[in-house]
């Protein structure tokens, strides 16, 4: 087979496992690709940390601690699949560490009161799923695999997610300008989750079949899905341009895309603040790794 | 050591793959294989597998060309089409 070949098998719906050929521009992207997803579940969990020890009740304390808990474990499942392309985890812990890799602009910002807790777990997880459900039918197979069953679990995070803002919704005034308050703050990093507009056919991770549908439509999916959901409640989106068309079509301002750029290198409010300390978990959990090789070997 | 998980839904259902996972041993291998296919209930059982253990069997050669044990060796239509025939005329001449 050649690279011509391999695009053909994928484009039509062909799935490659791990020990099939497969073209190193392929790999190369796959491992990037992934390796990001990765970076997102394992920096995904420190916002939300930061709310287990202030979660307002023991079943708010419980269930918060299962969802970083799944995160974790979904970065673990995902740095596996890096592992079999060629790339081993240490060296994507290195990667991220460093600086070099990336993880999600959403995963950049502070988290200031529980009502972000809430419009995290609701908004956030619920952007990251459309995301994770055009990759169950990803090219590369193993992937497509486990993603069932990260899939399912952020359905989970979603339903504790708008519990926390439908309790706040429900209880004073300062409760539910709580949630107001966190919508405003992460509407414009929810708008820019998805990437830029880049034609689906110019982007090579749909080109390679990687993910199954361009930013825009995964966009508009979820403006579709969330919008009325959040108007139900009452709540405002920060955007006076923000309406559906009569084709159906959202419209909105336009992001702010050297702000995601921005962001994602590094530059986000707590970028740094976060990857200090998964650099110093990494340097006193490394006892704790080597105990259990010694013992177990 | 690398270790593929096959886990099972429900009772009766085949044993599908699941993923796989990197272990120090049989010991930490079982307990990975637990949290992460097993923690909400969702596996009635699991496989765990160490990866150099499976055997795996890609390449299938039909070098004789055995087609008499597969469906297509078999190709009915034309002959039901003439023996019906046959037994069409044959039934016109008891008639008769």
């Amino acid at each position: 087979m050649n690279e011509q070949q391999f695009l053909e098998h994928v484009q039509s719906g062909g799935q490659v496992e791990t020990t099939d050929w497969m073209p190193d521009v392929y790999r190369a992207k796959l491992i990037k690709f992934i390796e990001m997803h990765g970076n997102s579940e394992l920096m995904g969990v420190l916002p939300e940390r930061e709310w287990i020890l202030r979660a307002p009740t023991l079943q708010r304390k419980l269930a918060l601690t299962a969802k970083v808990q799944d995160e974790v474990g979904h970065s673990q499942l995902i740095y596996r699949v890096v592992e079999d392309l060629g790339k081993p985890r240490e060296q994507c812990l290195d990667d991220l560490i460093s600086g070099k890799a990336k993880f999600h602009n959403v995963f950049h910002y502070p988290t200031k009161t529980w009502g972000d807790v809430g419009v995290i777990a609701w908004l956030v997880d619920a952007a990251a799923i459309i995301s994770q459900k055009a990759l169950l039918k990803c090219s590369y197979a193993p992937y497509a695999r486990i993603m069932k069953k990260i899939c399912w679990e952020e359905s989970f995070h979603i339903l504790h997610g708008r519990d926390v803002v439908l309790t706040l919704m429900n209880g004073t005034d300062e409760q539910s300008e709580l949630v107001q308050e966190a919508v405003t703050r992460w509407w414009r990093p929810l708008m820019q989750f998805h990437g830029n507009p880049i034609r689906k056919d110019e982007d090579p991770m749909y080109v390679w079949r990687i993910k199954s549908q361009g930013n825009e439509e995964a966009r508009q999916q979820f403006l579709d899905g969330y919008v009325p959901q959040i108007w139900e409640l009452g709540l405002t989106v920060p955007d006076p341009k923000l309406r559906k068309n009569d084709d159906g079509v959202w419209e909105y301002t336009e992001p702010d895309w050297d702000e995601l750029r921005s962001v994602v290198t590094g530059h986000g409010p707590r970028s740094q603040d976060r990857l200090d300390l998964r650099r110093r978990a990494r340097e006193s959990s490394a006892w704790v790794r080597s105990v259990v090789l010694e013992q177990a070997a | 050591m690398i270790y593929e998980v096959f886990r099972q839904e429900r009772k009766g259902q085949p044993f599908q793959h699941a993923g796989s996972l990197e272990a120090a041993n049989h010991d930490f291998a079982e307990s990975y294989a637990k949290e992460f296919y097993g923690r909400r209930g969702e596996s009635q059982a699991l496989w765990v597998v160490p990866r150099e253990a499976i055997i795996e069997v890609e390449d299938f050669v039909d070098e004789l060309n055995r087609n008499y044990h597969r469906v297509d060796g078999y190709s009915l239509k034309d002959k039901l089409r003439r023996a019906r025939e046959r037994a069409g005329s044959a039934l016109v001449a008891r008639d008769r």
